[in-house]
């Protein structure tokens, strides 16, 4: 039997009490700002979950998962265009648009491997994302505002910050449960099994393709749900929901916080978005003593150190900050 | 007539750009079996230094000669510093990686040259149309980048088909040890390889440069774009690169200029002006699913592979 106290399970217990009880601290100090940042990282923690079931357990290299965000979100915003503002409608609904573009995108992109695959999903959310520019009657480039966040017939009331984080890290935690019965699962052990040694499982007799698929599409569907969830918080959309770039932050937030981990993704979110936050600040006032308003000057151009950052990570931390979790534990 | 005549030169031009970039791409995949996101960032600080050395020189040529050197030492240092680390990688690895370079390139060239873009302007020599054809002009500028294009596919060709060197560059993709065990540098062989692709795709965007402006992330389009020229033409051939760039210019720009009308012969015009930008942006990646649906290996699988 597996130890259940391990330092792993002690970082992910801290992390999930620290999510839980983050909404009596900012209630008590009136810090509104923490809680926005949490509410999106929370979001996007979602979204990575969901890539990591297929990159980490799948092997499938998705570089256009940013798509379903987008399309998640504009399903919500166009509907609240369009007068509906029923999130009874809007969230069943855009779940199964995300999914029905995921079964057409996955159905043409998983006859290929490796970097073609990688390229092919690219070119998709590329398709998408230009979809989405030409969209006159919603805003084209210049995006939507919605005005009205999702109703649920009195039920929850959105607009309460509080309320809305809770539903967010709710549905994080749920997806998170739900890819954890997944992968251990029959269905997961064929999943993982395609990707270590395909030709074998389907040797065994496994229709691996249908089984990717399947896998492929719960991703594309639980993305839109969080794309849906994205667009009730910026209460906008826009095509820059889903620019390359965005697919790249979460495969940055999967390997960051370690593939083939259950809550890996939602520490790799964390770590990302909190260094996006802190990294000006503490560029600013860890160099200010020695070079003064130059370090407030460089403090503008953070990336310029989160590049190199993930670079390093890349090199000399695999398997992310779950990664080294694991080995501090093997000592 | 005239008008396609000039858009199918207009094709032919932007794929003749698009194959400086995929060459240096799929040599840099073929042989290193690297996939370097980075290789934009080095397109716009091709365009970048000549914009700057044109300003110092006064000169237009020497502004570019000077930015083709400065790219080629840039992309040699990237290689020994970060990008020799990440050979026998995963290509996730690679693609985190050089994501990572991406920003670090694009904050780079803020810090430096400041947000603003900035303007290569041409010489009045090259501001000239020629006639092509018997009353048919076309800028002077244009043409000359297809004839430089042209030279330089020509060059590659030679190069790694008839000289040592390149004969040293395709035994070191197919059997990096055998070729090491020879006695042959391969390290160095690989740094000359990469500064290659990297002084490739530096030409691209300073030739590119005074048709549109020097700005930051002006390489992230025609990295996407250059990719999916290498993935249709199969990775790793540059025959494959040269095919489906000038393939993949033609049908970008005769999309963008000719669909909107064909499209108004069959949809109501309000539909029509809708519908024509999203699918000629669109086409090529549509190309490009096609051919990989079709045959996954690309246009022209590079042997061995």
């Amino acid at each position: 039997m597996k130890p259940h106290f391990t330092l792993r399970n002690a970082f992910v217990a801290a992390l999930v009490g620290f999510l839980l009880a983050l909404p009596l601290y900012t209630g008590l100090s009136g810090n509104s700002f923490l809680l926005t940042l949490f509410t999106r990282i929370v979001i996007l923690a979602l979204a990575a979950t969901s890539l990591n079931l297929i990159m980490g357990y799948g092997g499938m290299v998705s570089f256009g998962h940013a798509a379903y965000l987008g399309i998640g979100g504009y399903v919500v915003g166009i509907l609240a265009y369009e007068g509906i503002s029923s999130g009874f409608v809007q969230w069943p609904l855009a779940i199964l648009i995300s999914a029905l573009f995921a079964l057409g995108i996955g159905a043409l992109s998983l006859r290929t491997r490796g970097v073609y695959f990688i390229m092919i999903t690219l070119a998709f959310a590329q398709m998408v994302y230009y979809v989405a520019v030409a969209l006159s009657r919603y805003g084209a480039d210049d995006g939507l505002t919605i005005s009205r966040r999702s109703q649920f017939a009195g039920l929850v009331d959105l607009s309460n910050r509080t309320v809305f984080y809770y539903l967010c890290l709710a549905l994080l935690l749920g997806t998170i449960y739900l890819i954890w019965r997944l992968v251990n699962s029959r269905f997961g052990m064929v999943i993982r099994g395609a990707r270590s040694n395909e030709r074998r499982m389907r040797s065994i007799g496994f229709p691996t393709f249908r089984y990717r698929l399947v896998c492929f599409v719960i991703a594309g569907a639980l993305c839109g749900l969080a794309g849906a969830l994205l667009a009730n918080f910026t209460n906008f959309i826009s095509p820059a929901m889903m620019h390359w770039t965005r697919s790249g932050d979460l495969i940055v937030m999967v390997v960051l916080g370690g593939m083939g981990s259950v809550f890996g993704p939602t520490i790799g979110a964390v770590a990302l978005l909190v260094l996006e936050e802190t990294l000006p600040f503490v560029i600013g006032r860890l160099g200010f003593p020695f070079f003064g308003d130059a370090a407030l000057r460089a403090a503008e151009y953070w990336q310029i150190v989160l590049g190199p950052m993930l670079l390093a990570i890349v090199l000399f931390a695999r398997g992310g900050i779950y990664g080294l979790l694991t080995r501090a534990e093997r000592g | 007539m005239l008008y396609f005549l000039e858009q199918c030169l207009n094709g032919v031009q932007l794929g003749m750009l698009l194959f400086l970039v995929a060459a240096g791409l799929t040599l840099i995949f073929g042989i290193m079996d690297l996939v370097n996101l980075a290789h934009g960032s080095l397109y716009m600080l091709g365009a970048y230094f000549a914009a700057t050395f044109a300003a110092l020189t006064d000169s237009f040529v020497l502004g570019a000669v000077l930015g083709l050197l400065a790219t080629l030492v840039v992309g040699m240092a990237v290689e020994v510093i970060a990008m020799r680390r990440l050979y026998g990688r995963d290509h996730l690895d690679h693609v985190l990686g050089t994501f990572g370079l991406l920003l670090f390139f694009n904050e780079l060239v803020r810090l430096i040259w400041g947000p603003a873009g900035m303007t290569l302007s041409l010489p009045p020599a090259l501001l000239t149309a020629v006639e092509i054809l018997p009353g048919v002009y076309y800028p002077l500028y244009r043409a000359v980048i297809i004839a430089v294009a042209l030279i330089v596919a020509v060059s590659l060709y030679v190069l790694i088909m008839r000289t040592r060197v390149g004969m040293l560059i395709r035994a070191g993709a197919s059997n990096r040890e055998m070729v090491s065990a020879l006695g042959i540098n391969i390290k160095l062989l690989y740094t000359f390889v990469f500064g290659l692709g990297a002084a490739l795709a530096g030409l691209a965007g300073l030739m590119q440069a005074p048709i549109l402006t020097v700005q930051i992330g002006m390489g992230e389009n025609i990295l996407i774009l250059a990719f999916v020229v290498i993935i249709i033409g199969g990775i790793g051939s540059i025959r494959g690169a040269f095919v489906a760039s000038i393939f993949a210019g033609l049908v970008d720009t005769l999309g963008r200029a000719f669909l909107p009308d064909l499209l108004r012969l069959f949809l109501s015009s309000d539909a029509a002006s809708t519908a024509a930008p999203a699918l000629s942006s669109m086409l090529i990646y549509v190309l490009m699913a096609a051919v990989l649906v079709l045959r996954p290996g690309g246009l022209f699988p590079a042997a061995g592979r």
